[in-house]
């Protein structure tokens, strides 16, 4: 079952960032791009949780922190591929469309969604953090010291 | 991952593992009945309702021991992916799974602590066929005597000298079950 | 005791009919949305997110909604509707080193590598009412400068690499889980450390304070109080790899408190850690002084019978769903045992009665 780390990096970054993209986003993309493909479900979208682990003192011994809802689906295209995916949140619409995109990164369509979904989200998200981090900066402390009265 | 270990599930979870969650339970009431579970469809060689008996019973959080001829690669995908429980040793299993001579020797699994007596593993035996006649069951939940076709009589009898601890079995064979809680006194055919 | 009793049926629809009408307030005045409440409301959305232990603005958002702003009664629907969910599995330990800091700052170094960091604190905020947010208006837009790139580090890696604080123990064991096995004394600190994380903001915060009031002395300081958005990474069995899954805003404190040694340690400086969902400041930081409270144990310090120090008392009495579930129930009919007791005190009365009447005579 274990692939090699090479092997599923690409897979792994490519879900990861759909699964980070806005409601509704990842499904826009996909339709724009193209019609979807017929598919049967392995797994019809589920909403449940996960736990979310931290360490003690950030590195320390792991402790349950608590649950995020996550929305998850297994499906296969008529040529056989399987597509997964696992999302935060409760979107039945979102979860199936990056099923359906992780299926078709593993077809000829790669490629094109690479180019007008993938590499689009990961723009935006790219935009979003950097703006975010632009107005942290902007709070940063800039001490100088004042001189004291001296004789 | 292949398609088919990841085909197999209930068609429509709420449904089927409610539905079947009253079987088991029928059956572990009442032991000794044989009871029809549908709607799985494991790879092999785990039967159909082994397969729904795991679904509907398992999840991440109960620890799942496959013995001998089904500890393969197929079942534990199908198992991992439609259940997410994680595959044990004996030891820390909720769930063993396995044929009769496999799962042995039952010594190897938890039995519960007196103040939990529910910590204990439920072994899912996969028997040839699952027939009422064998040996005699009584006890809680059966009016009179029950009989079933066990794989053996004395292991069930010091199971049930453990009680209020020990284990419980389901035995299914194709899409039959019948269950044996540690409170069921066993005795040979005509014994009682 | 609890007797069932019938006959209250159309009493209590129509009190929930009611309940509906008021939580509408006046219809003159616009609905609020899920949305309005989730951007515009985001610190009580958080505070329903850490101490309902699910982290979902939109639900948080529509229980706050629901519970007409009563954040306790929000959380109560939160955690109901937690229970209804299967559980997929765990995430890997968030790594908070690798947080998109929003904030970060530090009471114990001035010059820190990152920097300070404000973010939109209300720390400088003169505390007076702006009567401009009653209308309504744009809000100008915040500025902006040059980001560094890069993770931003804790401040306690620095103190350890002079060793001068105790090392936080790595291992992987699977911690403990409340929420499967009922919380159980002795509690190991990852039990303590899930128990705070969703404990009443309120009553954290007052056995913080009682710490720092010198209830268990253990003087603090806010080594680093960091906020931000972590990856919640996951292992997927079907895949045989993890995936990162979403990502969660969170509030860490790391304290630090001077320590003079005990038998089998080191003088040195002890760590007290919160780490809690959302932008949960207060929070944090008091989570971090009772995790330290707690440790004493563990450093060989003195039981100097202070509150914050009795675990049991701690935990047992920081759940607000287990506290106010047990509270508000004594409302609920209670009928026969009033009986029993009204009884009790008419016959005990009788025989005082009896015995003081003679003697009144006399």
């Amino acid at each position: 079952m274990k692939d090699s780390s090479e092997d599923h990096a690409p897979r792994q970054h490519w879900l990861g960032l759909m699964a980070k993209a806005p409601k509704g986003r990842v499904a826009t993309l996909l339709d724009q791009t193209m019609t979807r493909p017929a598919f049967t479900w392995l797994r019809a979208p589920e909403v449940g949780s996960t736990m979310v682990r931290a360490r003690a003192g950030a590195t320390g011994s792991p402790f349950n922190l608590g649950e995020v809802t996550v929305t998850r689906c297994a499906l296969t295209l008529a040529t056989g591929e399987v597509g997964h995916a696992y999302i935060q949140g409760r979107s039945k619409d979102d979860v199936e469309a990056v099923a359906v995109v992780d299926a078709l990164m593993q077809t000829t369509a790669a490629m094109t969604l690479q180019l007008q979904v993938l590499d689009v989200l990961e723009a935006e998200q790219t935009a979003k953090r950097d703006a975010r981090a632009a107005k942290a900066a902007a709070t940063k402390v800039d001490f100088f010291t004042m001189v004291r009265g001296e004789d | 991952m292949q398609a088919e270990t990841l085909s197999g599930g209930f068609a429509d979870p709420a449904i089927a593992s409610a539905a079947a969650f009253r079987q088991v339970m029928e059956a572990m009431a009442r032991p000794g009945t044989i009871h029809t579970l549908t709607g799985a469809a494991p790879p092999a060689p785990l039967s159909p309702a082994t397969g729904a008996v795991l679904l509907t019973l398992c999840d991440p959080d109960t620890p799942v021991h496959l013995a001998g001829a089904l500890d393969c690669n197929a079942v534990r995908a199908w198992v991992a992916f439609h259940t997410g429980a994680p595959v044990v040793g004996p030891s820390h299993c909720m769930f063993a799974v396995g044929g009769w001579n496999d799962l042995a020797p039952l010594s190897a699994y938890q039995i519960g602590t007196p103040q939990y007596p529910d910590r204990s593993a439920t072994l899912i035996v996969q028997v040839e066929k699952l027939e009422p006649h064998g040996a005699t069951l009584s006890g809680p939940g059966i009016k009179g005597t029950h009989s079933l076709s066990l794989p053996e009589t004395r292991a069930f009898q010091k199971n049930a000298g453990h009680f209020p601890l020990g284990l419980d079995f389901i035995f299914t064979s194709g899409d039959h079950v019948a269950a044996l809680p540690r409170t069921t006194v066993v005795n040979q055919t005509g014994a009682i | 005791m609890y007797v069932a009793v019938k006959g209250g049926e159309r009493a209590i629809e129509n009190a929930h009919a009611w309940l509906a009408e008021e939580r509408r307030g006046d219809t003159s005045i616009a609905e609020l949305s899920i949305g309005q409440i989730r951007e515009q409301l985001a610190l009580a959305v958080n505070r329903v997110m850490a101490e309902g232990s699910l982290y979902d603005p939109d639900l948080a958002a529509l229980a706050i909604k629901q519970a007409r702003g009563d954040l306790i009664e929000a959380i109560f629907l939160i955690r109901a509707y937690r229970t209804t969910l299967p559980r997929f599995g765990a995430s890997l330990p968030v790594d908070t080193g690798k947080m998109a800091c929003d904030r970060r700052i530090s009471a114990t170094f001035k010059d820190l590598p990152g920097g300070q960091i404000l973010g939109p604190t209300f720390d400088y905020t003169h505390r007076l009412l702006d009567f401009k947010l009653a209308a309504e208006g744009e809000v100008p837009e915040a500025a902006t400068r040059e980001a560094t790139p890069g993770n931003v580090p804790h401040v306690t890696d620095f103190l350890n690499h002079e060793g001068l604080i105790e090392e936080a123990a790595h291992n992987d064991t699977t911690p403990p889980d409340l929420t499967r096995e009922p919380l159980e004394m002795p509690a190991e600190r990852a039990l303590r450390l899930q128990a705070l994380t969703r404990a009443d903001e309120g009553f954290t915060l007052g056995m913080a304070y009682s710490t720092q009031r010198g209830y268990a002395r253990n003087h603090a300081f806010v080594g680093e109080l960091r906020i931000g958005a972590v990856p919640v990474e996951m292992d997927i069995p079907e895949l045989g790899f993890s995936i990162e899954i979403g990502e969660v805003t969170l509030t860490e404190c790391e304290t630090v408190n001077q320590f003079t040694g005990s038998k089998s340690e080191p003088p040195q400086f002890t760590r007290g850690y919160g780490l809690v969902f959302g932008q949960t400041e207060r929070k944090a930081i008091s989570m971090a002084l009772v995790d330290r409270a707690l440790r004493w144990e563990e450093l060989g310090e003195e039981d100097e019978g202070a509150p914050a120090q009795d675990a049991e008392f701690v935990l047992y009495h920081a759940d607000n769903i287990q506290a106010t579930g047990f509270l508000e129930h004594i409302k609920l009919p209670h009928y026969v045992d009033f009986q029993a007791e009204l009884e009790l005190v008419r016959k005990l009365r009788e025989e005082a009665g009896a015995n003081s009447v003679p003697e009144a005579a006399e």
